[in-house]
């Protein structure tokens, strides 16, 4: 199946992240995690580089432990659909200070580009809203995407999905550090608890 | 071998609830079980503790370590059955050091009806030892009430990755 859109994924999440405030932000492995550090690397963000499928939910646990902050999880299509209960979970714990954000390229590009379940008809945000969530959306331009960030920063009535659909490339690799042991203390530093 | 009763006197869910609300756990993650069902109901009714009902085990897992980097203790309720979903997720509490409680009531042992749940019981401690968990067994709820407490200590304290396994015959037999 074709691409639907021409959008950069590290312009999209320069994009979101531009204004990101006290956001707390999860990225899932691959990808994800390297456009995240590729914007900046930040004290707020955890970075994973495996726990398949957890990503949306290390936001849940973060979510409901720091209710006063907004709690970001961005992340892929291979690894929210690996994560589909976790829509469910989350859909009845019903956060009002999580979004998940699943940067699409309709495939799974870590492992030589196959078309992923996206890719071939099945829509994340339709399944976020039968799981509960307060609001979805799909975006393909850059400019809804600087809509989006407006939109994220603004209170919700409970978790939201929005999926941004961009091109199937793989970007030069922006690695932050893999010693998830410093990841966690710095970030947990970052919220003002002691390292252990 | 010695193998004592188990004293139905002392109400062990009421004890790990009291062990786990004075180690200041904030979130409760579950898979409905049996074993469990008066602690779920107690954590549940709790307006300090956070619960949360989960469609499979591993995503206990992310939670426990989502709530840690927010500066929350959690604990995570299941049965053997489910310790063969989490070995991936587990990886991120080893890698990352986190702490890490489950309470994992046991089943394919003493007394089982099912032998669909041989299997998984026999897998269940050798594979979570492969993961790098450290695991703790009580057959008794006075043993258990003790061993509840010290993991609780070694998790949250040491920052641990713990297994509490809670052995069937303490359960009680499943009626079929």
């Amino acid at each position: 199946m074709s691409n639907a859109s021409q959008l950069d994924r590290r312009a999209a999440v320069a994009a979101l992240l531009r204004d990101r405030k006290d956001t707390l932000v999860v990225s899932g492995l691959g990808s994800p995690t390297y456009d995240l550090h590729s914007v900046g690397d930040h004290d707020g963000n955890f970075y994973l580089w495996g726990a398949m499928g957890g990503a949306a939910l290390i936001g849940l646990g973060l979510a409901q432990a720091q209710p006063g902050k907004r709690v970001l999880a961005l992340t892929g299509d291979g690894e929210q659909l690996m994560g589909l209960g976790g829509l469910a979970t989350i859909g009845v714990a019903r956060p009002r200070n999580l979004d998940i954000v699943v940067i699409d390229n309709q495939h799974f590009g870590e492992t030589g580009m196959q078309a992923s379940h996206t890719g071939r008809g099945v829509d994340l945000t339709a399944i976020a809203v039968a799981c509960g969530f307060a609001a979805t959306a799909t975006v393909r331009t850059l400019e809804e995407v600087q809509r989006l960030a407006v939109q994220i920063a603004a209170p919700a009535d409970g978790p939201r999905l929005f999926v941004i659909k961009v091109l199937a490339e793989n970007p030069p690799r922006s690695l932050p550090s893999r010693d998830a042991v410093f990841i966690k203390n710095r970030f947990r530093a970052h919220l003002g608890f002691a390292a252990a | 071998m010695h193998s004592p009763k188990p004293n139905p006197e002392i109400d062990w869910p009421s004890e790990l609830y009291r062990i786990l609300k004075a180690a200041d756990v904030r979130q409760m993650s579950y898979v409905p079980d049996a074993g469990h069902s008066q602690l779920i109901r107690m954590f549940s009714a709790d307006k300090d503790v956070t619960t949360n009902v989960l469609t499979t085990e591993e995503e206990g897992i992310a939670i426990a370590a989502g709530a840690w980097l927010g500066g929350q203790r959690s604990v995570l309720l299941m049965q053997s059955s489910g310790v063969g979903n989490c070995i991936n997720m587990l990886s991120l509490s080893a890698i990352g050091r986190f702490p890490l409680l489950m309470l994992v009531t046991m089943r394919g042992e003493w007394a089982e009806f099912n032998p669909w749940q041989m299997p998984m019981s026999r897998a269940t401690q050798p594979s979570l030892e492969a993961i790098g968990l450290k695991v703790m067994r009580a057959e008794t709820a006075e043993d258990l009430v003790e061993t509840v407490e010290a993991a609780a200590a070694l998790a949250y304290d040491s920052d641990q990755q713990i297994a509490v396994l809670i052995g069937q015959r303490l359960i009680g037999k499943k009626k079929w």
